[in-house]
């Protein structure tokens, strides 16, 4: 723990370097964008199941109007921030932990530092960076698509009425209380992945079980701690 | 693949984020930034508000017109003191309207409800609607039915 936190803290302020600006665009490419496809389809799937199972619980009472309060309060609040974290772990941190891992194997690190490069700053300060940077859009992302997909369900199939469906939702999602705090959780889950994997890789035995277990390790640790980071989150975040 | 590919799908990636951000703002949490300037101020004295909050509809013959901005307690007179901003369109709400706390459906939130009055002269920003009914409170309706005392 007190090296994890000596290596995040080194490199987070050897960042400020503009010539190294295109490794960490190279890395949000690599963390982030490459994430899309799976988040905005999960994302979908989970709007137009929340819609589905929203819709039958609502009905029984004549309130299926505030389908989609519910349904966007839930993704952007919890759903969206946590599910886009844990896909971010297993797409984006298990990879990094594995690039890190093999580079420190074939001993790539330990001769960038013989050449006079920080691999610090070359390769695990820019994978940080990225990480925070993509990781809220992700969960933007899902939180937007997850609501289209309710909507589609919900309005377009199932037959809520569309005004009501939007104008209920308007009324009860407040942007300061809701989607702000929904964003904090995300830098906050992007910090400690893109840490955990980071930290993962860099610590690994240089063998081939080595990197395997720390790539095990990474998406472990990592999931577990996005689901007890968001109930502390939550916990100071929302007043309880 | 090339830098310079990259880096535009990188930029897209990230318009793509302020774009979701835009849409949770704009569509999903309803935020405008004029709203403000759009409205005026009445006020409303109830004795009991029951479960008014902040942000509970205003309307007239169930259509929206505006907002419950503020309550508070007048320490003087112990009564709800609570503030509605009404949109600017809606002038003509006269001076003798009566306003009551109703509750919308069964299970639904508390809402105010405004009846137009027959006075020639409106209401215009500050000024406070005299005619109040609070809320009806469920369990001291009961008791007077157990009390008789209708």
């Amino acid at each position: 723990m007190g090296r994890a936190g000596h290596i995040w803290w080194q490199a987070i302020w050897r960042k400020p370097k503009l010539a190294n600006a295109h490794l960490v665009i190279r890395q949000i490419y690599q963390l982030g964008v490459l994430s899309v496809v799976i988040t905005v389809m999960s994302g979908f799937a989970i709007g137009a199941v929340l819609a589905l199972q929203g819709y039958n619980q609502l009905v029984k009472y004549g309130s299926e109007s505030s389908l989609g309060l519910g349904v966007a309060l839930v993704l952007v609040m919890e759903i969206g921030p946590v599910v886009s974290a844990l896909l971010f772990a297993g797409r984006a941190g298990s990879s990094l932990t594995a690039e890190i891992g093999l580079m420190k194997a074939t001993e790539q690190l330990s001769s960038m530092e013989m050449i006079g490069v920080d691999p610090l700053q070359r390769i695990v300060a820019p994978r940080l960076w990225a990480g925070f940077i993509s990781m809220p859009i992700l969960g933007l992302m899902f939180s937007v698509v997850g609501i289209w997909g309710a909507s589609l369900v919900g309005v377009d199939w199932l037959g809520v009425h569309e005004g009501a469906f939007w104008s209920i939702m308007q009324e009860g999602v407040d942007f300061k209380n809701h989607v702000l705090k929904g964003i904090v959780k995300t830098i906050a889950f992007g910090l400690v992945i893109t840490w955990i994997a980071v930290f993962q890789g860099y610590d690994a035995m240089p063998t081939s079980e080595g990197i395997s277990s720390a790539t095990t390790k990474t998406v472990v640790y990592s999931s577990v701690s996005v689901l007890i980071l968001d109930f502390f989150l939550t916990l100071v975040m929302f007043n309880f | 693949m090339q830098m310079r590919s990259i880096e535009i799908i990188v930029g897209a990636f990230m318009l793509a984020g302020i774009i979701s951000l835009a849409v949770l703002a704009i569509r999903v949490s309803g935020f405008n930034v004029g709203a403000e300037t759009n409205t005026y101020s009445l006020y409303a004295r109830f004795d009991n508000i029951g479960g008014l909050v902040r942000r509970s509809k205003v309307s007239i013959g169930g259509v929206v017109i505006g907002r419950v901005a503020e309550i508070r307690l007048d320490q003087d007179t112990y009564t709800a003191l609570v503030r509605m901003e009404i949109d600017r369109d809606v002038q003509t709400i006269s001076t003798d309207s009566t306003a009551t706390i109703l509750t919308d459906g069964l299970l639904g939130g508390k809402y105010i409800g405004i009846s137009i009055g027959a006075e020639e002269a409106f209401l215009v920003n500050g000024d406070e609607i005299t005619d109040t009914q609070s809320a009806i409170v469920l369990e001291e309706l009961i008791g007077r039915f157990l009390l008789k005392k209708f």
